[in-house]
């Protein structure tokens, strides 16, 4: 049997302020009719912390468009959850965090390290609400992370951005680089960066890791790396993510591979899909493996990469991440890498 | 190392829990969950600000045998790093 969960992911809903060319959802986005409700939401709660979950990750789009996110919150909280906000900040005034109670940590996204590059990676005017969202969060005396995600249109403004990040008296910054999913991936060739942006970014980011009092987290780009990530710690390992219509996946994206088994907590429980349901046990461990994942000794550093990727690229899930110098498809990998790069399409607006 | 007399505590968004479906006690923390065994939740709960690695060290002495201030220290150095824990002086 399958050790327990840590963490949930709840996209509460699709719907978001933002319009980040870079956004992770799947480019079929879910509307408000498709969201489960307040019930169904607690119901999720209450048998993820019965699986072992000790975590909660309230994201979305933006959670705060969920009216009955005070609801969420306190209920998840009333477990024994960490509360964890994700959220744009836009619509976060002091009077509204108030109505959370229960949130332990709060995770701000920014996009650029000034307005303009911010307006323009984010499709509308919202640096501006981020500042102040900053400071209510910080006012309310809650550990803020601040989420960027880097791509070429911002990679060589982080240090500009670490800078913000520390004015706008961030504990943490997470600096990501794009992975190639859902928006994103349409986006792929207006967002991959060169290899001197991310040489020069890197260089940044280890000086400013070694002076800063705020912990720097840094996600490397993997495409241009001749490892894969860890995705995930491992399938079905550590982490599940429920979506905004109640669909159970192993990871945000995995949505995207056909065939998985996907399952939905409105029609099994949630302990039952975390253990015995197909999506879940179909990369599991190391049997799934072909070569030269099976026989590698770094199976166990990188369970073989991602799986969504590997659908992606190659039309394979149970295919080597191709990212992988030692993937048949790596040439692939280089070839997008070679591409000419592109204007970027804003996500559309789900209601 | 931390110094014996360094006195720890948690840091900001830090919380600690008892999970019964695992049967220990946890650190909770920005991203992340540690499962402490017995010896680790001791020292955890102990990091309040106002007690030094010695004085944690002396009260775990009175529960457990073979505590030394070194292991203690050394722990609290690993919680450090997680970033679970801040030391004073």
């Amino acid at each position: 049997m399958a050790d327990a969960p840590f963490g949930l992911l709840a996209e509460l809903t699709h719907r978001c302020p933002l319009r980040c060319g870079y956004c992770s959802n799947p480019v079929e986005l879910a509307g408000r009719a498709d969201e489960l409700d307040t019930g169904q939401w607690r119901a999720v709660f209450d048998q993820a912390r019965a699986l072992g979950v000790l975590q909660v990750h309230l994201s979305g789009g933006e959670p705060l468009a969920r009216k009955d996110l005070p609801a969420l919150v306190g209920h998840a909280s009333g477990l024994g959850c960490y509360v964890n906000l994700v959220t744009s900040g836009l619509g976060l005034t002091a009077d509204r965090l108030a109505e959370l109670e229960g949130v332990d940590h709060v995770q701000l996204s920014v996009q650029d390290a000034d307005a303009a590059g911010a307006n323009l990676i984010a499709g509308v005017k919202a640096f501006e609400h981020k500042l102040k969202a900053a400071d209510v969060i910080r006012d309310a005396g809650l550990p803020l992370t601040v989420n960027v995600v880097l791509h070429r249109l911002n990679l060589d403004h982080v240090g500009e951005i670490i800078a913000l990040a520390a004015r706008m008296g961030a504990d943490r910054l997470e600096l990501a680089n794009t992975q190639y999913y859902g928006w994103a991936l349409r986006n792929r060739a207006a967002l991959l960066p060169t290899r001197e942006q991310l040489a020069r970014a890197g260089e940044v980011v280890a000086a400013a890791k070694a002076r800063s009092s705020m912990e720097i987290v840094y996600v490397i780009a993997d495409y241009h790396e001749a490892h894969p990530k860890p995705c995930m710690h491992g399938w079905g390992a550590r982490q599940l993510t429920v979506a905004p219509n109640g669909d159970v996946l192993p990871c945000p994206a995995a949505g995207v591979i056909e065939g998985l088994g996907i399952e939905n907590v409105k029609d099994r429980a949630l302990a039952d899909i975390w253990h015995s349901s197909p999506a879940f046990n179909a990369f599991r461990g190391f049997d799934w493996m072909k070569e030269p994942c099976r026989t590698c000794a770094r199976r166990e550093l990188d369970f073989g990469g991602c799986r969504c990727q590997a659908f992606q690229l190659t039309g394979d899930a149970s295919a080597t991440d191709p990212v992988c110098s030692l993937s048949p498809h790596r040439g692939a990998v280089d070839l997008i890498l070679a591409g000419a790069p592109a204007a970027v399409e804003h996500r559309a607006v789900v209601r | 190392m931390t110094a014996l007399s360094a006195v720890p505590r948690l840091r900001r968004g830090v919380k600690t829990a008892y999970d019964e479906t695992r049967d220990s006690h946890v650190v909770l923390f920005p991203e992340g969950v540690l499962v402490l065994n017995e010896t680790a939740a001791a020292v955890v709960g102990l990091c309040d600000g106002r007690t030094s690695v010695e004085g944690i060290a002396h009260r775990l002495a009175e529960d457990f045998d073979g505590v030394r201030a070194d292991d203690v220290a050394e722990l609290v150095t690993r919680l450090v790093a997680r970033r679970v824990v801040d030391v004073d002086g």
